[in-house]
């Protein structure tokens, strides 16, 4: 190679990664940039709601809640939706997507990340052993309705159920009675593997010993807690939803003053009024250890605290301070605690919430990137909007949508196949 | 020779050693096994810097650029040098502007004028990989993609990995970078094709005052090693536990 | 008819049955701990080490030089500049004469002020080196117009 040729390398349309949304102040190392960006983020936030979808729906199979039965089968099918969206934050940030399977080919089991292959999986395969035990006498059933019928798609679904029947046709009591127990055990067992799946995604950060800020052993305990904040968050949010879509169904049907319209508003406010207790009890627990790791900190006021400081109070207090902890946790604390709870109140209190979540992930993914490990200058980070690229769409605004947006694309598709609404 | 008597002591251990494993263990072990136990490797490459001597040219960051193929003008680096002015007043200007890759050759601080008469303390500190004994990049990649040598030199396989950038985060020194071609992690390989063939690495070579040097901390003759051993030098960040092995002599409590 | 509650278990068992069978085809055999060595630092792709020895080497070095350029080198081996490597202004020789045939010499001002701009640091031997202001010193004219670098010093210039 030429001179003219390594230089010429020199191209300005290579990629640095971080380079396009990292801006320096100060002192920082050359090749410090802001690595793990908004993907990272949405990493820990989507296994959250994946973790907190299916502790809901054990709560029906494990615990026997009743009046969860119908929310259970959603909430299940609906942690099988989110369940890919919780590997692809990881599959788009890789610098070499295609090599992601090399986790499970060698894992190397001293890197936090390595494990992720063997809990994504073992929590994959929990979640639809559940749901092929739920839905197994569907499919014989659909199995039998659809034999002998002409037309692509109702052949294409005949074969489609005969496989996932796997050749298990006995809808006997006796069969359907071990399906019930096979259920109850894998949720017990999923309950565990949920919160391991996230506390461990803490794990990941916490260890990092570089940087300042992550290194902490709360932090897998802090994520846990704000997982289980935000799952259930969301599923509260999800029941209310389709509670008001019935109750708006009725009305159209039976018309505003009939006696069912009340008694479904009556069970509403009642279950949501319960669920919110736990909501309080796992946000105050969340914050207690945030706040906890924040003034221990402080207090022995190592090497690093300088520049924390400067960070906290200053460049992110808006969003640590303004966005996370009063907008996000003080707000909808006061609302859900002040007396005469109405539903609207609640929603409010629940947006709030999930947003305040998001805000914690972010302020720590991107916080703490947001300091040179020489402590001498800073990083700002500045989210693509307009995607000019592929990188700039994957690790920007849009490629963050597209990962929010897919677990409701794949629950219409998942639910063509196991309708979680209309079977009864 | 001075070093017989202890040679003679250090090689009795090893026979006794060798011959102790198989028996405490209750098995045979291979020879290949037994001197793998006992660390077959005579070569352990550490690096020293002079910081008195750099004059902060960037020649080697230079040469590092163009030897090791990471393009030239993009804002990477597999070894940088810090240009450290220290003031009467107590304030500090630190800066290394595309890595000292053109050297230093002007007093201005990021824009700011520095007046010579306020100047207490000023020096040019290279860095580069620590080639950590308990590197924490290593321990962090999940694939295996990256790895220590025998011979202690950290390096990346460009074929295995995924380019996840934990290594990246690990690395207490910001040494790892994703490079802009292949796509993967970067890092400095102490130009393990150099060393490998007897040579110097490209910024050894290149460096006109010896600030640079790189020798094999088990060869007690080896002069690098006889000024680790004999002189007072420093690590950078030997808080995080890493071991680095990249010492330094006239280190400042300034240099981050 | 069998106990069907075990079918997801065969399903689970098959797939890593699958898994090992690909990871068997597609990891490198030598892939894994060598002897002595530990899981922590040395779980790798053995080859990989030969792989990078076997990286291109670009810059050569003095001797290299000095099997063709003698005379130039023994010129400059007598000046200050001796301990300057002739790459550091001539460019890498890689395989020079065959490949680049010709090599671009850095005569700039800039090269030249790597050292030789005055910068006054105490504790560093920057301090030491002759040196100029570079927006004082003859700022409309090329350093090597007056100096030789192989020979810098005017008071000894032929």
């Amino acid at each position: 190679m030429s001179v003219e040729a390594i230089v010429a390398q020199g191209a300005e349309h290579l990629g640095v990664h971080g380079l396009e949304w990292t801006s320096k102040e100060l002192f920082t190392y050359p090749n410090e940039f802001i690595y793990w960006s908004i993907q990272i983020v949405m990493y820990p936030y989507m296994t959250g709601l994946v973790a907190g979808a299916f502790v809901l729906s054990s709560l029906y199979h494990v615990f026997g809640q009743q009046d969860l039965k119908n929310m259970a089968r959603f909430s299940l099918v609906f942690s099988l939706a989110l369940l890919p969206v919780a590997m692809m934050p990881l599959q788009l940030h890789l610098q070499q997507p295609f090599r992601g399977m090399n986790v499970m080919f060698t894992p190397h089991f001293t890197s936090a990340i390595a494990a992720f292959g063997i809990v994504f999986s073992t929590y994959a395969v929990i979640v639809l052993s559940e749901i092929w035990f739920v839905y197994r006498q569907y499919f014989v059933e659909q199995v039998i309705a659809l034999k002998g019928r002409e037309g692509i798609k109702d052949r294409f679904m005949y074969y489609l159920y005969i496989v996932l029947t796997l050749g298990a046709f006995d809808t006997s009591d006796k069969a359907i009675a071990k399906d019930k127990k096979a259920v109850k055990i894998l949720a017990a067992i999923g309950i565990p593997v949920a919160c391991f799946l996230h506390g461990y995604a803490g794990f990941i950060f916490g260890s990092v010993k570089a940087n300042a800020l992550w290194m902490s052993p709360l932090m897998p305990v802090i994520f846990i807690m704000s997982a289980i904040v935000s799952g259930i968050a969301l599923c509260m949010l999800t029941y209310i939803i389709i509670m008001e879509w019935k109750k708006w169904g009725t009305i159209i049907a039976k018309g505003k003053g009939d006696k069912s319209v009340h008694v479904i508003a009556g069970a509403e406010l009642d279950v949501i009024t319960k669920t919110s207790r736990y909501l309080l009890g796992f946000l105050i627990a969340a914050i207690t250890l945030e706040l906890l790791d924040l003034i221990f900190r402080g207090y022995t006021a190592m090497k690093s605290w300088d520049i924390l400081r400067s960070v906290m109070y200053g460049k992110d207090f808006m969003n640590i301070f303004v966005l996370q902890y009063t907008l996000g946790n003080l707000v909808p604390f006061i609302l859900l605690l002040m007396p005469r709870l109405t539903i609207k109140r609640v929603f409010v209190a629940l947006v709030l919430v999930l947003f305040g979540v998001f805000m914690m992930r972010w302020n720590v993914v991107i916080g703490g990137q947001a300091f040179s490990l020489s402590f001498a200058g800073y990083m700002h980070y500045h989210m693509p909007i307009i995607p000019h690229s592929l990188e700039t769409f994957k690790e920007g605004l849009f490629g963050a949508l597209t990962v929010a947006a897919t677990p409701f694309v794949l629950f219409w598709i998942i639910n063509k196949v196991t309708p979680s609404f209309e079977y009864k | 020779m001075s070093c017989s008597r202890r040679d003679l002591l250090k090689n009795t251990f090893k026979a006794t050693l060798a011959s102790a494993l198989p028996l405490s263990a209750f098995k045979m072990l291979s020879p290949a096994q037994v001197k793998a136990s006992v660390g077959d490797s005579n070569v352990r490459w550490v690096f020293l810097v002079d910081t008195h001597k750099c004059v902060g040219c960037g020649l080697c960051v230079k040469a590092c650029k163009n030897e090791n193929e990471i393009p030239y003008d993009l804002p990477i680096t597999r070894t940088w040098v810090e240009r450290y002015v220290l003031m009467k007043n107590g304030q500090s200007h630190i800066e290394s502007p595309s890595g000292g890759r053109d050297g230093y050759t002007d007093t201005k601080i990021r824009g700011n004028d520095i007046p010579a008469d306020q100047i207490t303390k000023g020096f040019f500190v290279p860095k580069l990989c620590n080639q950590c004994k308990k590197p924490a990049c290593v321990q962090v990649c999940p694939v295996g993609a990256t790895y220590q040598t025998r011979d202690g030199v950290v390096l990346v396989d460009r074929t295995w990995c995924i380019g996840c950038g934990y290594c990246i985060m690990a690395c207490p020194y910001g040494m790892r970078f994703f490079h802009p071609v292949h796509k993967v992690a970067e890092k400095c390989t102490f130009c393990y094709h150099r060393i490998t063939k007897g040579m110097k690495t490209a910024c050894v070579q290149n460096c006109p005052f010896e600030a640079r040097q790189i020798g094999n901390l088990k060869d007690p003759n080896d002069p690098v090693t006889k000024i680790i051993m004999n002189e007072r030098v420093a690590v950078l960040k030997d808080e995080y536990g890493t071991k680095p092995q990249v010492y330094y002599i006239g280190l400042d409590t300034n240099v981050r | 008819m069998k106990n069907h509650v075990l079918r997801p278990l065969w399903v689970v068992i098959a797939g890593i049955a699958l898994l090992l069978l690909v990871r068997h085809f597609i990891v490198p055999s030598d892939f894994g701990v060598q002897e002595g060595g530990s899981f922590t630092y040395n779980f790798h792709r053995e080859s990989n080490v030969e792989e990078w020895e076997k990286f291109k080497v670009k810059y050569r070095g003095m001797d290299y030089c000095q099997e063709c350029h003698e005379e130039n080198v023994e010129s400059i081996l007598e000046s200050p500049h001796a301990i300057i490597q002739c790459e550091n202004c001539h460019g890498p020789a890689i395989d020079h004469p065959d490949n680049p045939e010709v090599l671009a010499i850095d005569t700039s001002r800039d090269q030249c002020l790597r050292c030789h701009s005055y910068l006054p640091y105490p504790t560093s031997q920057r301090n030491e080196i002759a040196g100029i202001d570079p927006d004082e010193h003859n700022t409309d004219s090329e350093c090597i117009e007056c100096h030789n670098p192989h020979n810098p010093d005017l008071e000894n210039m032929e």
